[in-house]
């Protein structure tokens, strides 16, 4: 007959439990990270010769360096940038002082006005980061209200119902152009 | 009265505590999946813009992250630096770092390496472009103006 085993005394088993308890629960940090995400160019070439843009086409936004906003050589304020950009974006096929624009056949969404619009953000070395998150954060707004209209419009959902297919057509329809030009040298 | 009360026969029956332990484990093995042990010590501070556009940063294992503000040491001034890793860099160790994240990485994975830029919202935009531009140079153009969620008017 096999000898009889002593049971092991569990009552310290809580106790061990509780320390690594404890341990994970100071180590842990469940955090989760949220941001803008943007896709940089790639490096341009030496002497190549920029591409010409036609004026009407450009939206100008500039960053000075005490944080003041220049839109289209104009004084501006963070406050109305977002509408401002969404009226530049807005395809007008009538007005000439408007971005050009071009039909574009899309799948789902059919033949639709395309904007040719292309926003051009600048920023001063001595701009503060707050500053130009703040800006970046409004043209995408822009951008995002547009795309939610054109959801709406054509399927009759918000952005964020929107099946795979459907948000890719809008996302095609209204690409994010939001070009940032080549730090210039400060004098 | 006192004919109906029982003398200290009534006891509360001992709680079972046998079944302590497996709930702990359980609360153990619920940590130890959503635990991310910091991996780095911050040596500048980094307190982040808000803004409202923003989206969740997936896969964090493909994610690393370039700190930038004022060191948190006073005695280094006031001046934003770059922090890889662990310690204080200068814009030209971006490249190597950038190469070095990449080797660490499943090849299949290097396409979508992304560069979280954690920046000290009171940081001067020079420093952000020169890294910018270095890291335009080496290849990594995924990046993510890490942020909180806010009114960005409120910057």
């Amino acid at each position: 007959m096999a000898k009889k085993v002593p049971e092991i005394n569990s009552s310290s088993q809580a106790d061990i439990a509780f320390l690594l308890l404890c341990f994970f629960l100071m180590t842990t940090s469940m955090d989760v990270d949220y941001g803008i995400t943007r896709r940089l160019p790639p490096p341009v070439e030496q002497n190549v010769d920029d591409v010409k843009v036609k004026e009407r086409n450009v939206m100008n936004v500039l960053i000075n360096k005490n944080n003041k906003l220049m839109v289209n050589g104009r004084p501006s304020d963070i406050s109305t940038l977002k509408e401002d950009a969404k009226y530049f974006m807005t395809p007008r096929p009538y007005d000439e002082t408007a971005p050009e624009v071009e039909p574009k056949q899309i799948e789902l969404l059919g033949e639709i006005m395309m904007s040719k619009g292309v926003i051009s953000l600048q920023n001063d070395r001595g701009t503060s980061y707050a500053m130009y998150i703040s800006v970046q954060n409004e043209l995408a707004r822009a951008f995002n209200e547009l795309k939610e209209e054109m959801a709406w419009k054509h399927f009759h959902k918000h952005l964020d119902q929107l099946n795979e297919d459907q948000a890719k057509a809008i996302g095609e329809a209204v690409p994010v152009r939001v070009s940032e030009a080549e730090p210039v040298e400060v004098q | 009265m006192g004919k109906f009360r029982k003398e200290g026969k009534k006891e509360v029956p001992q709680v079972s505590t046998s079944s302590l332990p497996d709930i702990v484990y359980m609360l153990i093995f619920f940590f130890m999946i959503t635990t991310s042990m910091r991996d780095v010590e911050l040596r500048v501070k980094t307190a982040l813009p808000k803004a409202t556009e923003i989206a969740k940063l997936e896969k964090k294992a493909l994610v690393s992250s370039i700190y930038i503000g004022p060191p948190r040491d006073a005695k280094l001034g006031t001046e934003s630096r770059i922090q890889l890793n662990d310690q204080f860099a200068r814009p030209d160790d971006i490249a190597d770092w950038v190469l070095q994240e990449r080797e660490a990485r499943n090849e299949a994975d290097r396409p979508f390496l992304t560069t979280a830029l954690k920046v000290h919202k009171e940081t001067r935009m020079g420093i952000v472009t020169d890294v910018k531009q270095e890291l335009r140079k080496v290849g990594a153009f995924r990046i993510n103006y890490t942020t909180l969620k806010g009114s960005a008017l409120e910057n």
